[in-house]
């Protein structure tokens, strides 16, 4: 008992992390049909700006933050409007998808040059001793890492359907071109996603440094890794990410914990082809909708 | 408008011209060594101390007039961690460059992909990396010496230490790269010589993020110890889970441990970690008249001095590589069979930053379980363990 309770622990910090990467992934494809794959480098950005703040500048952790965040949606901005939208237009997405992994390309360049290859840590949010739980140890970190996820998924919710934002951001992605029709602003919507997107691998990034270290070439595997929490929960589907983070990291610890930890990748994705083969669309994903998609 | 762009293009060639011209001119030939290492790429982390080890000593020799009033070159070639690039870059060195010696690649892949082109080329290399396969057996590698320890010493200064401490049943975790692949191997071979049992073996990737499931799983399986055998962040981030779980049993790292780096970025997590690690980073703790002490601190001092960052284990293989060929090449001169020949005999009792090393036909890299120190973490720092 004691040791599942350990091994589900150590699944859902890693899960959270997937899970609020898979989530910055739909809320792009909503709005573009595009998938983002520069997503992970934002998680990597949160981390080193906030040790950059925090330990190169030495300012408070408030404003730290704060920065860090406001850092990341400029770079989202900057990624959207001088790589997306001269392309948006055209409607290639595959050309868009390559644009998207070009930039994270760059991104990882620029943060090579600044940082170096080290990895990067800060103390954790608060200073104290792990908790027990039925024998089992968990971490204060871990326990804000799942909290800020579970806050992200609260607020995102709000965000999403109850503000007018929100809603006409929800509003595109069932149909741009009504929304456009009903005097959207689908140049601004898309936009947004993308600074939403950013902020949320960035708050990823911050909660998990201080348990998992950050260095600059972070990214790709956490962009892949959130790729399949987002494909298994139903591309487009919020709680579908959610679910499917969850899921991946659980998968991949379990395995480690009973079967063996060097099949643990090959393990959960098998799991993963296995569940697509059975529902395409995704734990939450319609069939349906999923043809009609371009992409 | 355009002869106005060709002039300043033609001045500013000639300015870079007189900028690069070398100040004090060298009336004798100079001699020529390459390089080959991993200076970008993943394994950049050991091919950047390596390059600038090199570059700074090849600056002191020629400061201080050469190797007998020989200039010393020193061609550096980027493997970008490749061994496809490796093997491209020896056969540059050796053909265009036509150097006396070559030392590196960096890691144990490269060396071994290039060992038949030096050989066929019948001239000597000095490895910077671990791997045993690079100098045995001995007899096939005719020109192929290295300057690092060898995994399994490592190895066996870890059981020697559990063997003493009456540790019987180890668990061992390691990370899925070619250096914890090693690891994993000599780790579970030798185990039986030392009367320890390996009864649990688990792996993580290069990019894990939580190692708690593997350390509870070693703990269940009833490990005395642990060894973790990674180098770059999982072995901290596996330091601060055993550390948040309080296993309350030891944790022993590998020899990929010794950067003070770790210390930082672990924190109060890495209290009582122990680790093999070369003299190299406890410069400081051993005594005055141990023969490798004035080596290292005057290369660490010069390193720090120069770069401002520790040098670590790797930079001194490179230091240990280069030295011995600039020896050879004072003795012998530039002559490629008598700089191996000098190497093979006259490295005995030499004093380098890996260990003091002893060539011999029979073995090429001179070095064995003495050239660690059993080293424990106290109170943010290193302390030798007696």
């Amino acid at each position: 008992m004691t040791l599942f309770l350990q091994f589900l622990f150590a699944g859902l910090t890693t899960g959270s992390v997937y899970a609020l990467v898979g989530i910055g992934f739909n809320i792009i494809y909503n709005s573009t049909s595009i998938i983002n794959l520069a997503q992970g480098e934002f998680v990597v950005l949160g981390g080193l700006m906030m040790w950059f703040f925090l330990h190169s500048l030495q300012l408070p952790f408030s404003v730290s933050l704060c920065l860090t965040l406001l850092t990341a949606a400029i770079i989202g901005l900057i990624q959207e409007r001088l790589t997306i939208k001269p392309l948006l237009k055209k409607g290639d997405l595959l050309l868009m998808i390559m644009v998207t992994i070009a930039f994270s390309i760059l991104i990882r360049g620029i943060l090579m040059f600044k940082f170096g290859k080290d990895p990067y840590t800060y103390a954790p949010f608060t200073e104290g001793e792990p908790i027990e739980i039925f024998g089992a140890i968990i971490t204060q970190q871990t326990l804000w890492v799942i909290g800020i996820t579970a806050l992200c998924i609260v607020l995102l919710y709000l965000f999403f359907n109850k503000t007018m934002t929100g809603r006409a951001m929800k509003a595109c992605s069932l149909d741009m071109k009504a929304a456009r029709l009903m005097g959207i602003n689908v140049s601004k919507v898309v936009m947004l996603s993308f600074l939403i997107s950013a902020v949320i691998g960035a708050i990823g990034g911050i909660a998990i440094t201080p348990i998992s270290l950050m260095e600059y070439d972070k990214g790709a595997m956490l962009s892949v890794k959130g790729f399949c929490a987002a494909i298994m929960g139903g591309l487009g589907k919020s709680r579908g990410a959610v679910v499917g983070g969850f899921t991946l990291g659980m998968l991949e610890s379990l395995t480690a914990g009973y079967i063996h930890s060097g099949l643990k990748d090959a393990i959960a994705l098998l799991i993963m082809l296995f569940i697509l083969f059975v529902k395409p669309a995704g734990i939450f994903g319609k069939t349906e909708i999923l043809r009609l998609r371009k992409f | 408008m355009k002869n106005l762009v060709k002039a300043s293009l033609l001045i500013i060639t000639i300015a870079i011209a007189l900028i690069f011209t070398p100040k004090d001119s060298y009336c004798k030939e100079p001699y020529k060594i390459g390089a080959i290492l991993s200076v970008t790429g993943a394994a950049s982390f050991l091919g950047e101390p390596e390059k600038n080890t090199i570059i700074m000593l090849a600056e002191q020799i020629n400061k201080a007039g050469g190797i007998n009033g020989h200039p010393l070159e020193v061609i550096v070639e980027d493997s970008k961690s490749d061994e496809t690039q490796a093997v491209l870059a020896a056969k540059k060195l050796i053909e265009k460059d036509k150097v006396l010696a070559i030392i590196g690649p960096s890691t144990t892949g490269e060396s071994m992909a290039i060992i038949p082109i030096v050989t066929q080329a019948k001239t000597p290399l000095i490895s910077v990396a671990a791997g045993a396969s690079i100098t045995q057996p001995v007899q096939e590698r005719y020109w192929i010496f290295k300057t690092a320890q060898y995994d399994t010493s490592a190895v066996e200064a870890i059981y020697n230490h559990m063997k003493n401490k009456g540790i019987k049943k180890v668990g061992i975790i390691t990370i899925t790269t070619a250096f914890g692949d090693a690891g994993r191997k000599a780790l579970i071979e030798m185990a039986p010589k030392f009367g320890i049992t390996v009864v649990a073996d688990e792996r993580y990737g290069p990019k894990d993020t939580d190692m708690t499931t593997q350390l509870v799983k070693i703990k269940s399986a009833g490990a005395q110890a642990i060894i973790n055998w990674s180098v770059g962040p999982g072995q901290v981030i596996v330091t601060k889970n055993w550390h948040a779980l309080k296993l309350g049993i030891p944790l022993y790292q590998s020899h990929g441990w010794g950067s003070k780096k770790n210390l930082e970025l672990a924190g109060k997590a890495a209290e009582g970690v122990i680790a093999p690690l070369g003299r190299l980073v406890v410069w400081d703790k051993i005594p005055d008249k141990h023969p490798q002490k004035p080596i290292l601190k005057k290369y660490v001092s010069d390193y720090e001095g120069k770069y401002r960052s520790e040098p670590g284990t790797f930079g001194g293989h490179a230091y240990d590589a280069f030295m011995m060929v600039v020896e050879a090449l004072k003795k012998v001169g530039p002559d490629k069979q008598k700089i191996r020949d000098y190497i093979e005999t006259h490295i005995k009792n030499w004093p380098g930053t890996g260990g003091i090393f002893n060539m011999s036909p029979k073995d090429h890299c001179g070095l064995d379980m003495k050239a660690f120190e059993m080293v424990i973490v106290k109170n943010g720092d290193w302390e030798i363990l007696k």
